[in-house]
């Protein structure tokens, strides 16, 4: 009988991101047995204290060659081949890049079901999981279960709460089986588009701006906003489409689908399409000079007014409230 | 080079959801249909290298009637041919990717091309899926494509978390489209006339002989949650920016 959860995921040098506790926590609480952490190359064993903390029962290092560099398929192979051995009921993946490019091809593998960016996973009394998604770039919200004996989930980073629960996991030294003929997509090189800022998909606050600032240089103002409220900088569209900002500061629909605590929108209108990719987020702030904008119906807080007046007094006033707070 | 497109047909980004009293739908009266957006990037990139090497472009699509529109559209683009394979319904991805399997192996190919995700299910399995069941290797959400003059190795540049990757894969493989990778053309009269004529080859699913089961189960939609009555501050900039800081701190505990 199939028992347990497997938690997949990637790291960097012993750094994992924020979705990989907020995923163990889940794991631990979908009460499906055993949690088992899998992850790959220099460095993997330097995460055991995060996934102790976590409450990870028994974890697993694939440190060596091949493993260093990425391979969608030599890594879906290698899981495919770990997974009876195993035998959970559940396996999770964060919906990164990393987690999205691997997940379909494990599931297809494996003959399993997969639900894409879940925001909640919980067991129902016939111990089946069901996980709410979103869908229409989150315009409606799926209820589904997966109906194959293995249950497979990738999980939105930052929706879930980290947990921690101290344990010692068990190290399994279980050699992974590597397939003839696979690893033939192969990571050849990584570049960071910009080092210290933060991500917008595990931001706690955005600062997003649109066509409403007029021109790029403009987005200075929202820089020194960010920096002050320690947060990260989105867009809308067709700024990001003129070149103002590069490509991936783009949220909505066809672009990133966030979910901080707080998205301020700085001269964006709110077009349905960018409302899409916003409407995760706890609260909306919205700055814009036309009270009719759509931005303002969905806004929990909004100021009607000029930005490039508002912006510089709002972050002053911030400035002053962190000085003694 | 010959490059299959797959292509999607979903509801205009503009459409407002409404969901069917049953929870099992969406009420599809008024929609408008359109290319899934990513996968007009898909169709640019096969006309670009069949621009570049030579070669043939042919676009296949699942679903009911009205896909052909998205199929028209895509022939005026510029793809050769299209092949659509006749669902009376959309189906769930995995059951997608085992009818696309079949049909792309009696067509032959050096490459796929699919978007990096459907709109209306925001799916992001198919392109993965179906290398995997093709027995191919894949790279997904690529915004960089380059393929070496001697035609043996593509090299991608995929998109991530603030950071970009390049893998290198061998054809045949199986790329998805992330927007970035171009800007997509727009048909032009003459070519949506053209269109008209092209061939466009129908397969019912049905002589497809898949395995009907679903893997998954849509239990209920549902809208999204209500977002609270906002407060709104209009006035004198210093004393918006004031209160909003103080709301912001006192109120929503945020800052
Ligand atoms: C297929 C498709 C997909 C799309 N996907 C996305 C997507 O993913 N994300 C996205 O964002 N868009 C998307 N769009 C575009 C979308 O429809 C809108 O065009 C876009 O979101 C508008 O961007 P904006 O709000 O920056 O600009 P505008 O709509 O031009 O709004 C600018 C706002 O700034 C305000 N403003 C101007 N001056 C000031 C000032 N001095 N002070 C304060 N406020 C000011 C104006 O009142 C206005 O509300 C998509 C469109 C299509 C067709
Ligand atoms: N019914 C379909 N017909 C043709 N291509 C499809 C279909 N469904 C999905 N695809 C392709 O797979 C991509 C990802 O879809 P999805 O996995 O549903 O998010 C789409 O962008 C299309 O390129």
């Amino acid at each position: 009988m199939s028992e347990g959860v497997l938690v997949i995921f990637d790291q960097n040098q012993g750094q994992v991101r924020h979705v990989v506790p907020e995923i163990l926590s889940v794991a631990r609480e979908l009460d499906q047995g055993t949690v088992t952490a899998l992850t790959f190359g220099t460095g993997a064993s330097e995460t055991l204290d995060t996934l102790g903390e976590y409450g990870a029962d028994q974890v697993l290092f694939w440190e060596q060659e091949p493993f260093t560099r990425y391979s969608s398929d030599g890594f879906a192979d290698a899981i495919a081949a770990l997974v009876p051995q195993i035998d959970p009921s559940v396996i999770l993946f964060p919906a990164s890049a990393w987690g999205k490019d691997l997940s379909p091809r494990v599931a297809e593998l494996l003959g399993a079901g997969l639900a894409t960016d879940c925001l909640t996973l919980r067991t129902d009394t016939s111990h089946h999981v069901i996980a709410t998604r979103p869908v229409y770039a989150g315009k409606a919200l799926a209820e589904v279960a997966v109906e194959t004996p293995i249950q497979i989930f990738s999980v939105r980073p930052n929706i879930n709460k980290a947990i921690p629960d101290p344990k010692k996991p068990k190290v399994l030294d279980w050699p992974p089986h590597i397939a003839d003929n696979s690893f033939r997509a192969v990571v050849v090189e990584r570049r960071e588009v910009q080092s210290g800022v933060k991500e917008l998909t595990e931001a706690d606050i955005i600062v997003s701006g649109g066509r409403g600032l007029k021109a790029p240089e403009n987005f200075k103002l929202l820089d020194q906003l960010a920096e002050v409220l320690g947060a990260a900088v989105g867009s809308s569209r067709p700024v990001a489409d003129d070149g103002w900002v590069p490509h991936s500061y783009h949220i909505g629909q066809t672009g990133k689908v966030v979910s901080p605590t707080v998205y301020f929108a700085v001269g964006i209108s709110g077009a349905i399409q960018h409302l899409a990719g916003i409407s995760g987020s706890k609260y909306i702030v919205a700055i814009n000079n036309d009270p009719e904008a759509p931005i303002f119906k969905v806004a929990n807080y909004g100021v009607v007014g000029d930005l490039f007046q508002v912006i510089p007094l709002l972050t002053e006033e911030v400035r002053k409230i962190k000085a003694i707070s | 080079m010959k490059v299959l497109v797959m292509v999607k047909q979903v509801p205009d980004t503009e459409t407002r959801i409404k969901i069917r009293p049953d929870g099992q739908g969406i009420v599809e009266d008024g929609i408008k249909w359109v290319i899934n957006p990513y996968d007009e990037f898909a169709v640019e990139e096969s006309l670009r290298i069949r621009e570049k090497f030579g070669g043939e472009t042919v676009v296949v699509a699942l679903g009911p009637k009205r896909v052909e529109e998205a199929v028209r559209q895509s022939l005026a683009m510029g793809a050769d041919r299209a092949v659509i394979i006749e669902s009376a319904d959309m189906l769930e991805p995995s059951l997608v990717v085992q009818a696309l399997a079949k049909v792309v192996k009696e067509e032959g190919f050096d490459l796929i091309i699919t978007g990096k995700q459907a709109v209306d299910d925001d799916s992001a399995q198919v392109g993965p899926m179906l290398a995997a069941r093709l027995g191919l290797p894949h790279a997904s959400i690529v915004i960089k494509l380059d393929i070496d003059d001697s035609q043996n190795k593509l090299r991608v540049e995929r998109e991530l978390e603030g950071a970009t990757e390049v893998v290198e894969l061998p054809f045949p493989s199986v790329i998805t489209a992330q927007r970035g990778l171009n800007e997509p053309r727009y048909p032009t009269l003459p070519n949506i006339m053209k269109a008209k004529k092209k061939e466009v080859k129908r397969i019912p699913l049905d002589s497809l002989s898949i395995d009907p089961s679903p893997r998954i189960r849509l239990i209920q939609l549902s809208p999204p949650p209500d977002r609270p009555q906002p407060t709104v501050l209009t006035g004198e900039p210093a004393e918006t920016a004031k209160k909003l800081a103080e709301l912001l701190h006192e109120q929503a505990k945020v800052i």
